[in-house]
């Protein structure tokens, strides 16, 4: 599986939601994740390409990991992914 | 002051999933209690205890609200539903301003605990759930309660070791009772059975390895249970109002320290609490036809409580009867108070005197009418319930036939 289909299919669990259903240009809050369910989603993906994903929930802004929709979290993990290769 | 009533009840613990299971159970004198089903059992002295059986998650939350909520949070929620769902309220408007959630809990999120603490030492990884904080907080079951049912006045959890679920009722009656709230749900909700949570309590000494047998003189130490029991307290005349079912009738409470010994029971404690609880009711001695013990089947326990009992009623105490529903459904610690009240009311309300089963060997030291093996019909006007934690704090409640 990619790392965007695995993203995705996180990001659909947390959602509740069928995959299809999530596109690259979707919001979280457009799925209705609130801030809990981002931080799990977070763990989910650390855990799933042994990761440290730097978020910090009190300024989800300054960290270089941009959560603003589905297509730059998973931008974010790709290079994530790539910088521990 | 207003009058103060319980319009619902509900529970979960190991003799049943319900009031009516429970009730059951004490009536017929049934055990809870059998071997523990835990994660490195084996490595227990200390094997047996009264868990839930047949708890299905899955059936009663959804697969969120499952990763947030610890074992004991699910219990709260389980019993609460019962007892607001017999209550028939619906909390909205100003009702739901100044109602709120009064819950005992002692170990907070002890199975959450346990299963981190192994995630990050045992298994040395070093990441864990984001959820494990508001997961182990010991508020989390209040507040949950408080957000399900739409409780916006005061919530809080009172934690006082084994006396926390009477702590937590006397103080929600006397919000009720003050006219602060018309409605508190209260009670109490506790799960420790899990590895690190028995083993810490096999650290006392004080753990029976087969059975708990209040007031026996073969009596050999206490047993865990675990589960929640939770109340609808309500203020007479918005219950009358509204043509609500009283189950009985909260008439007092007294609260009392040792402060004497960390883990000993001190006897003047004790029964500072019974008789204050009398006199704070305005009941006499005589008006007692029973009295839910703590009776934990510890040698130290047992004695001192049924000492205390014989000095504050005198030759009263010949008469009236005491038993431990605890030999049946374990000792809840932090929930344990909620789940005996239901004794109490079925004592005042059905007529049913639940027994002290496991009961062998008289012991002189007891020597009072622990109900034996096997509950009786009596006719009980007003009952007590006692408890009397480590720390030395104690609370007794007292309940009146309505």
């Amino acid at each position: 599986m990619s790392i965007q289909d695995k993203v995705i299919e996180i990001i659909a669990e947390q959602a509740v939601l069928e995959p299809s259903d999530v596109t690259l240009e979707s919001t979280l809050e457009d799925l209705g994740i609130d801030s809990l369910g981002l931080v799990e989603s977070i763990f989910a993906i650390e855990e799933a390409f042994d990761i440290s994903v730097p978020f910090n929930a009190n300024e989800p802004s300054a960290s270089d990991f941009d959560i603003s929709s589905v297509a730059s979290i998973i931008s974010g993990i790709q290079s994530l992914v790539s910088e521990q290769a | 002051m207003k009058r103060v009533v319980i319009t619902g009840a509900g529970t979960v613990n190991a003799l049943g999933h319900n009031v009516d299971q429970t009730l059951e159970a004490m009536r017929e004198g049934r055990c809870g209690i059998g071997p523990l089903d835990l994660r490195d059992v084996e490595r227990l002295a200390v094997q047996i205890g009264a868990q839930v059986q047949d708890f299905e998650s899955e059936k009663l939350f959804n697969r969120q609200q499952i990763a947030l909520f610890d074992r004991f949070t699910q219990f709260a929620l389980v019993a609460a539903r019962e007892a607001i769902g017999q209550s028939g309220l619906e909390f909205h408007g100003d009702l739901a301003a100044k109602s709120g959630v009064v819950f005992g809990n002692s170990g907070g999120g002890m199975q959450t605990l346990d299963e981190n603490y192994r995630t990050v030492y045992e298994d040395g990884k070093n990441r864990v759930h984001p959820f494990v904080v508001p997961k182990l907080m010991n508020n989390a079951a209040a507040s949950h309660v408080s957000m399900e049912f739409n409780l916006k006045g005061p919530s809080f959890t009172v934690a006082s070791a084994c006396a926390s679920s009477n702590h937590a009722m006397a103080q929600a009656f006397q919000m009720v009772q003050s006219g602060m709230s018309p409605v508190m749900i209260t009670g109490g909700a506790e799960s420790m059975l899990c590895f690190g949570g028995v083993k810490a309590w096999e650290g006392l000494r004080v753990m029976s390895k087969d059975a708990c047998r209040p007031f026996s003189a073969n009596r050999n130490g206490m047993v865990q249970g675990e589960g929640a029991g939770a109340f609808v307290f309500e203020e007479l005349e918005h219950a009358k109002a509204r043509g609500a079912d009283v189950l009985a009738e909260i008439v007092g409470f007294a609260m009392s320290s040792d402060a004497a010994d960390i883990v000993m029971p001190s006897k003047q404690g004790a029964a500072r609490a019974i008789s204050g609880a009398l006199e704070n009711a305005r009941l006499n001695r005589e008006d007692v036809g029973y009295i839910n013990a703590h009776g934990t089947g510890t040698a130290a326990n047992d004695k001192t409580e049924c000492s205390a009992v014989a000095d504050v009623f005198g030759p009263h105490a010949d008469a009236l009867m005491m038993s431990s529903t605890k030999s049946m459904h374990g000792h809840l610690i932090g929930g344990t108070g909620a789940v005996e009240l239901l004794a109490c009311i079925m004592a005042v309300r059905d007529g049913i005197v639940a027994p002290t089963i496991g009961y062998e060997e008289a012991d002189p030291e007891c020597a009072i009418d622990v109900v034996p093996n096997e509950a009786r019909d009596a006719n009980v006007e007003v009952a007590l319930s006692n408890a009397f934690a480590f720390g030395g704090l104690n609370a007794v409640l007292a309940l009146r036939r309505f």
